[in-house]
Order: structure tokens, then C-alpha cells, then sequence
């Protein structure tokens, strides 16, 4: 038991201090912008069709329920709130953190720890160049910037799959699905402090963890795997934990 | 006419002993890089080679003695003093170690990118320069993973040398090559030693190849330098070790086995 907390809080201290040289020499990458916007098109490229298609079926699949509910209740044309609201406070930023996670951040993962196992980490080392700055940092603050982006285009997707079912095919008023959701989705509690703040937060936790898993792997091929499968495994726990802290944090009544 | 700085040896390794873990790597060991020579390190597999190179090179640090590079003290340099020194030594690594996102004549410009102000212009007569000399000027637009073992070698030559250093280490050049690929290699090697006045560090166990050019060789194994001299010298040592290990004769004080119980034994 106690190796097991030796372990876990050591390896949370390394963690935590190689996100401090992480974050210490993102200033050395404002002259160059590019290095950062390859990464973010990368990432961004790759999750992009799975955000597109999950959120559709998520708003598809929510306007559905919401509707059975609601109309019992003879609340139907409340549908887009309960869509919107979920979708902004809770859904959009977990689901696209998740996805993330399992599309790209472990290949972030992968293809860190592959430069490690073929020694391109270490000749660029050689070359004079920090990989910390050159290799880790573009990855780790594309992963900030891209989650944010993709847990918009989720919500905004899935937000328009409910209006399909509910409006198009359940026959929900037009102006009421739209309209209910203007007048009360608020930008500072929820926008704000829903979904740019939580999926701020999970772009770091994502980011994080993938760089960290990556550049620690073992320089083999199993080591290689084992790395990739941690960054989904750990990220995903993170993600639903930390979900919970932050919706206690920023939603309880306040 | 030389100041002491040119005098002094490009690496002066003093009585280094390094360890991992409880494995002791070296115990005491010393030797010199002459300016301007090829110097081969030599030895089994497994016995620090390039464990010696990451020392030169301030990526590991030996738990006693010193190492001085270019008259530093490698060990008690700081990160950016360590990296001006990197500067002025290329590296060829065991694996090439080329950039794999990059093709090749992004790779050869990868440090002119990183360290200078050049213009594109400018970039691109350096690159092809250094390809010109590795003779792979045709094949700039290849990614990595097209490129053959030789040729991919010869490829992390022409990165080495992108920066013009003072000072290139090679890491088994010689591994797993052809003989025409092998031949250029040792070619090239003593071409820039010759014509860019380079100080080269080699480290290899493909005796007939490193003896052929090699200016001084140390040997090391068992954690010490079991000997050292020109090759001529080393080829007729009276270390009967010695002759055994440039002579490349499986019997003899080296043995082939590592130490295990009788096969009988073990068998039954
Ligand atoms: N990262 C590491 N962790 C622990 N031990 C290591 C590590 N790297 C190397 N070693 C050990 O250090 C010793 C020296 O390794 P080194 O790579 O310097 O050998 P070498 O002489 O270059 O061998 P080769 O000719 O096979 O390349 C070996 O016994 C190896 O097992
Ligand atoms: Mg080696």
C-alpha cells in the first residue's frame, strides 16, 4: 500500500515538474508560430470527423429522450434548453476530451515516444536543440488550444442533431427550440464557466499526460505501447474526475 | 605558434569511473583526443562505447574524474554553455537518428534552421554542399523511410557536419553495411578529417576497418583501457588480450562463453 502511494505521488511530482519546464519554454515558441499551428492542424485533423459524427448522434440521441420526458410533462417545447444545456455544461466538453484522448493524444503519445526509442530526441539534443522546447511544447499547447475549438464544434453539432429530431421529425416548434435556448443559456455561467473553462482544463489534463507518457516511455516497442494505452486510460479517469470537481466547483448553487 | 588552447587536446578524460546501478561501466579510466586526428575507441559490445560519447557530450555525467572538451569541464557546465558546446561537435549515431517527419534535405537544414539567421538561399547551398560530399545530392526530396541503412548514414553524416563543428564522433559507422557503403563511409571519414581539419572520434568494433584509418586506437574493456597505440602497434602488442582482440581469434584470454555452469550440467 505505501509502495503504491510512493508510486502514484511520485511519479505526480515528475509529472509536475516536467510540466513546469513544459510551460517554462512555451515563451521560446511565440517568434514561432508555426511550429505550434502544424501541431494544432494536426490534431485538430485528426479528431475533427469523430467530434463531427459523435456529436451528432449525441444531440440526436438527447433530443430523443428530452422529448419522451418532456412531453409527459407537456414541457416539450423546452427541448432545445435541456439539449443545449447539457450539452454546453456537461457533454460537450467531456465527450470531445474523451475523444481527444483516444485519438489524439495517443498518437501524440506514440509518436513522442517513437522519437525516443530511435534516438531522434536525443540527436536533436545533440544538435543543441531542447526537444522540451522544440518537440513537447508545440504538442502540449496544441492540445490547449484544440480541445476548446473541437468542444464548440461538438456542442454546436449536437445541438443542431436535437433540433433534427426534436423539430424536424417530432415536430417541436421552430421559434420555441430556439428561442428557449437563448433566453436562458447565460454566457458567464455557462458558457463560460461550462465550456471554455472545463475544456480549457481538460486540454491541459489531455495534453499533459500524453507529452508526459510519451517522453518517459521505455525506448522500446512495448514500452512505446504501453505509453499509448496509459495516455487513454489516465486521461479518460482524469477527465470524468476532474469533471466532477469543477461542475462541484462551479455549478453547486452559487 | 599554437596558444595552449590549440595546443591542448580537443577531450582529456581523467580517471573516470561511471556506474548504472550496480553494474560498474568504468573504473579509473583516462585518455586524450588529439586535435586534428582520427582516434578509434575500441571494444566488445556492451562495454561503454557509447557510454563514453554521451560523457563527451555532457548527456551523461561520470560519478568520478573529470572529462574536458575544448578545454571545459563538461560536467559542471550549464544547459546553455553545455549546448554552445554541442555546437562544435557533430554526432553520427548507432541509428542515424534522422528526423522522421522531415525529408532529407530538411534534416541536413534542421540545425541550420535552429541556430542561424540564414537566409533560404543560403540554407540551400549549404545543404547541397554537405550532400554533394556524401554524394547525395539526388536524393534530397526522400523521406527517411526510403532511404537504405547505408544511405541513411550517410545522410546523419551530412547533418553532422551541417553546423561545420570542430569536433565529430562517429558511433559504429561501420555496423551493418555493405562493403561498397562501408567502403565510402571510411572514404568520407578520413576525407573530413583531411579536408575540414576535423578532430574524429571513432568507435567502432570492426577492427580490419577502424585500423584502417585510425590514426591512434585506445581499447576498452572489463571497464579499463586494456591497451592503446597506433594500430601497427596495437597488431603485434605483448598483451596476448590485446593481440587476440585485433586479431579477432575466438580463443584465447577473452572467452566466447559468458561464465555459466558446465553445458553437461546445465543439460541434465
Ligand atoms: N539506459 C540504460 N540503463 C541501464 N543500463 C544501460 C543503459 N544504457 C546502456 N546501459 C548498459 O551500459 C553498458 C554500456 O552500454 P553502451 O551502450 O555504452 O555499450 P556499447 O559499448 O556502445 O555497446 P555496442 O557496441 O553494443 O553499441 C551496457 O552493459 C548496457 O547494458
Ligand atoms: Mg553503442
Amino acid at each position: 500500500m505505501n509502495g503504491l502511494f510512493d508510486t502514484l505521488f511520485g511519479a505526480l511530482g515528475r509529472a509536475t515538474l516536467f510540466l513546469g519546464q513544459v510551460i517554462g519554454g512555451l515563451p521560446g515558441l511565440l517568434p514561432r508560430p508555426r511550429l505550434v499551428i502544424q501541431q494544432v492542424y494536426a490534431v485538430g485533423v485528426l479528431s475533427m470527423i469523430i467530434v463531427i459524427i459523435s456529436g451528432l448522434f449525441v444531440g440526436m440521441v438527447l433530443g430523443l429522450q428530452g422529448y419522451n420526458t418532456l412531453a409527459r410533462f407537456g414541457a416539450a417545447e423546452s427541448l432545445g434548453v435541456i439539449v443545449a444545456l447539457s450539452l454546453i455544461r456537461e457533454l460537450g466538453p467531456v465527450l470531445t476530451a474523451l475523444l481527444f484522448a483516444g485519438r489524439a493524444g495517443s498518437s501524440i503519445a506514440a509518436e513522442i515516444g517513437l522519437m525516443k526509442t530511435t534516438e531522434q530526441l536525443s540527436a536533436m539534443e545533440m544538435m543543441a536543440v531542447d526537444p522540451i522546447k522544440r518537440v513537447i511544447g508545440p504538442r502540449f499547447i496544441a492540445s490547449v488550444i484544440a480541445v476548446p475549438l473541437l468542444t464548440f464544434i461538438l456542442t454546436a453539432i449536437g445541438i443542431f442533431g436535437g433540433h433534427l429530431i426534436g423539430v424536424s421529425l417530432l415536430g417541436v416548434d421552430a421559434g420555441a427550440y430556439w428561442g428557449q435556448i437563448q433566453n436562458t443559456v447565460e454566457f458567464r455561467e455557462d458558457i463560460f464557466q461550462g465550456l471554455i473553462i472545463k475544456s480549457l482544463v481538460f486540454g491541459v489534463l489531455v495534453g499533459w499526460i500524453a507529452v508526459y507518457q510519451g517522453y518517459t516511455a521505455d525506448p522500446t516497442s512495448e514500452g512505446v505501447s504501453r505509453a499509448t494505452t496509459h495516455t487513454v486510460v489516465i486521461s479518460s479517469l482524469a477527465v470524468l474526475g476532474m469533471d466532477f470537481i469543477l461542475t462541484g466547483l462551479l455549478f453547486s448553487g452559487v | 605558434m599554437a596558444s595552449p588552447d590549440q595546443a591542448a587536446p580537443a577531450v582529456r578524460v581523467d580517471n573516470i569511473s561511471f556506474a548504472r546501478g550496480r553494474h560498474t561501466i568504468y573504473e579509473d579510466v583516462s585518455l586524450t583526443i588529439p586535435r586534428g586526428r582520427i582516434t578509434a575507441i575500441m571494444g566488445p559490445s556492451g562495454c561503454g562505447k557509447t557510454t563514453l560519447l554521451k560523457m563527451f557530450s555532457g548527456q551523461l555525467r561520470p560519478r568520478t574524474g573529470t572529462v574536458e572538451v575544448f578545454g571545459k569541464q563538461v560536467p559542471q557546465l550549464s544547459r546553455g554553455e553545455l549546448y554552445t558546446l554541442r555546437k562544435r561537435m557533430g554526432m553520427l549515431f548507432q541509428s542515424g537518428a534522422l528526423l522522421t517527419d522531415l525529408n532529407v534535405y530538411e534534416n541536413i537544414a534542421f540545425p541550420l534552421r535552429e541556430h542561424t539567421r540564414l537566409n533560404e538561399a543560403l540554407i540551400r547551398q549549404m545543404v547541397l554542399m554537405k550532400l554533394e560530399l556524401v554524394g547525395l545530392r539526388g536524393a534530397r526530396e526522400l523521406m527517411p523511410e526510403e532511404l537504405s541503412g547505408g544511405m541513411a548514414r550517410r545522410v546523419a553524416l551530412a547533418r553532422a557536419i551541417a553546423l561545420d563543428p570542430d569536433m565529430i564522433m562517429y558511433d559504429e559507422p561501420f555496423v551493418g553495411l555493405d562493403p561498397i557503403s562501408m567502403g565510402a563511409i571510411v572514404r568520407l571519414i578520413r576525407l573530413m578529417n583531411d579536408a575540414l581539419g576535423l578532430t574524429s572520434v571513432v568507435v567502432s568494433h570492426d577492427v580490419p576497418e577502424v585500423t584502417s584509418i585510425a590514426d591512434y586506437c585506445y581499447i576498452l574493456a572489463n571497464g579499463r583501457i586494456m591497451g592503446e597505440g597506433t594500430p601497427e602497434a596495437l597488431a603485434d602488442s605483448d598483451s596476448e588480450w590485446v593481440r587476440q582482440f585485433m586479431h579477432g581469434e575466438s580463443d584465447g584470454p577473452v572467452p566466447f562463453h559468458y561464465p555459466a555452469a558446465d553445458l553437461a550440467e546445465d543439460m541434465l
